[in-house]
């Protein structure tokens, strides 16, 4: 028998949290240690908009002039997710750095194998944001983990004077100086504060289209704080990243009882114990999704939620699972409502679940547009072209 | 066989390992107590079972992160020695058990705990650790993970026959995505080399590179060779 998830809802229209929970702002110390000369805060650039946070604190998301932290997941195995991002903000005409001299955040070897520490990790994240600084431009963090990670090295730094002291030791000798952002911003926030400018410029129909959407662990169970809240989404008790933005791009969400549940990825797991990895993700949320909310397509927002939920359903069909659905990021789904080639831009070929029935409710001619992609891809294989460009794309 | 000195910890017969005399026990759990991010993790348990509702590992191991924050909390170093060879690396890190209405996180714990067991060259770690040396070597090496190369369908069978069609194609693949910095197949993006150098310092200053000598002192070699050279070339001295 499911859970009467709607009924749950209704009773929590309007939730409030207590009070007496709200921790205190970390920007105060932020400052406080700036104003001490023990690091330079790295400002949001204007323009920006003001989002509500958890707490009903506002948090300011940068509209352009962003430095593109890329994720070794999406960039490695899900590049559509990038090209996404991209394709979106130059569609929008903004101005964005997409950088060389930047590292991922390594928590793979933090999370997964342990294999690394607090100064360590400090250090790569304060690497990057002074990069970023050095650019001009504003860091935007590609993955969910990265992103949660760097707001527990933010507390961490913030707490502790000797892990300030011995990470700024290794800074003077990379001859940077100790830069921290005023806020740590997600991509998936930017697409929430742009909800609006993207719905302005969608041309294709989502009505039709019904989405469930699961929340990435590392967005808003680390340091929970700065994620973003709602009361007009879920009555503002869960986080309102991705549904925000599908709900105003037209898309139907529905929800499931196992919407807290992780994903299963692991770390670890997802490659040395893919049993676990692959239980979890089908019997905690693929078939309650299917079971409760029969969704046409699963969003979300952190590589490892997208590789576990889609790469986990394929070998579960010999078992008979109740499976089946596709797996992208909101950041895809957005771009194709803005009308982006499903695989010049959203890279759609190298996810596993079947999406051509989700394009075909879309609308979109996925034998026409793949003709168009091994037209190009020809292209490169006769040596015509050396690479795909932005204009290949959008010719 | 060395007895615990207190009745308040686990007897060692039960919780196992005897044979491993309980000073090291204490030594080792000195060293968790001893992080400076401990404090910030445990705030003592009233064992209402919150964290065991959310963990995922939970609901698959025989594994409970409540477990993990009491025996931290009473500081029962039997048990604490029993879970980091035993318990420890069934932990996904969601931190799903940060719900905690006392504020402990469990997963942090783990996270030091793991530390600990990796500093120490403890059986555990090397266990979990078997298999996973790309992942350690592509990350220090190379600053990314997760490279377009890994996807290969003798490694990743049970991920569908699309792997098969990535890998067939992956050069090509690479070179028909439009950012400029994604043409590479061994690396998830272009890593400059000035990047790189500035890693391989952190590595080297924070004692990073130095953790893996006690669970892989081969993989430790490779690396230390790697980033040395590296670096030398650049005359930087260590």
């Amino acid at each position: 028998m499911s859970i009467p998830v709607e009924v749950l809802l209704k009773k929590k229209e309007h939730y409030e949290r207590d009070a007496h929970h709200t921790p205190e702002d970390f920007h105060e110390e932020l400052f406080r240690l700036e104003a001490e000369g023990e690091w330079i805060i790295d400002r949001v650039p204007e323009p920006y908009i003001e989002v509500n946070t958890k707490y009903n604190r506002p948090k300011k998301i940068p509209i352009g002039n962003l430095w593109h932290h890329k994720s070794c997941g999406q960039c490695g195995h899900i590049p559509g997710y990038s090209t996404a991002i991209f394709w979106v903000m130059r569609k929008l005409g903004l101005d964005y750095n997409d950088p060389r001299d930047q590292t991922s955040c390594t928590a793979w070897n933090y999370y997964a194998s342990a294999t690394s520490n607090a100064a360590a990790q400090a250090a790569v994240a304060m690497r990057n944001f002074a990069a970023a600084k050095e650019s001009g431009y504003y860091p935007l963090i590609h993955c969910g983990t990265s992103y949660g990670h760097y707001k527990e090295v933010r507390e961490e730094l913030l707490l502790h004077g000797d892990l300030r002291r011995q990470v700024r030791d290794v800074m003077d000798k990379l001859g940077k100086p100790l830069v921290m952002p005023e806020e740590i911003v997600h991509y998936s926030e930017w697409f929430y504060a742009m909800k609006d400018r993207i719905a302005e410029n969608q041309v294709r129909d989502f009505s039709g289209i019904a989405a469930t959407v699961h929340p990435a662990c590392h967005y808003y169970k680390l340091v929970e704080g700065d994620a973003i809240y709602d009361p007009d989404v879920y009555g503002g008790q869960r986080t309102a990243i991705v549904t925000g933005l599908v709900e105003t791009l037209g898309a139907e969400v529905r929800s499931y009882s196992t919407w807290f549940d992780c994903c299963g990825f692991g770390f670890r797991h997802i490659l040395v114990q893919r049993d676990f990895t692959r239980s979890f993700a089908t019997q905690r949320k693929i078939e309650v999704m299917k079971e409760e909310a029969d969704p046409d397509v699963v969003l979300t927002h952190d590589t490892g939620c997208v590789t576990t939920l889609d790469k986990s359903q394929f070998a579960t069909q010999a078992h008979g699972a109740n499976v089946g659905v596709p797996v992208m990021s909101e950041a895809q789904f957005a771009a194709l409502a803005m009308g982006a080639h499903p695989y010049k831009v959203c890279q759609l070929h190298w996810h596993s679940t079947d999406y051509r029935p989700l394009l075909e409710k879309m609308g979109i001619d996925w034998e026409a547009a793949w003709a168009e992609f091994e037209a190009d891809v020809a292209k490169l294989e006769r040596g015509e072209k050396e690479f795909l460009t932005w204009d290949d794309v959008d010719a | 066989m060395t007895e615990a000195p207190s009745a308040l910890y686990k007897a060692p017969a039960v919780a196992g390992h005897d044979n491993v005399p309980f000073a090291e026990k204490q030594r080792l759990f000195e060293q968790v107590k001893a992080d400076v991010r401990y404090p910030d993790y445990l705030y003592g348990c009233y064992e209402c079972g919150i964290c065991v509702a959310a963990c995922p590992s939970a609901r698959f191991y025989d594994f409970s992160p409540r477990r993990i924050a009491q025996a931290a909390a009473r500081e029962d170093i039997e048990l604490i020695y029993q879970q980091m060879e035993e318990d420890i690396w069934e932990c996904s890190q969601c931190f799903s058990c940060v719900r905690c209405p006392r504020g402990n996180n469990p997963g942090g714990i783990i996270t030091l705990l793991r530390e600990v067991a990796v500093n120490n060259g403890l059986g555990s770690a090397r266990q979990a650790l078997e298999g996973y040396s790309r992942i350690i070597y592509k990350i220090m090496s190379t600053g990314t993970q997760v490279s377009p190369d890994m996807l290969q369908p003798d490694a990743f069978p049970d991920w569908g026959p699309e792997v098969k069609d990535v890998s067939d194609n992956l050069d090509l693949w690479r070179r028909a995505l439009p950012p400029e910095t994604m043409h590479t197949t061994s690396t998830g993006w272009d890593v400059s080399e000035k990047t790189l150098i500035e890693l391989y310092l952190i590595w080297f200053e924070t004692g990073a590179l130095e953790m893996i000598r006690e669970v892989d002192e081969g993989l430790h070699m490779i690396l230390e060779e790697v980033m040395e050279e590296r670096l030398e070339e650049e005359g930087i001295e260590l």
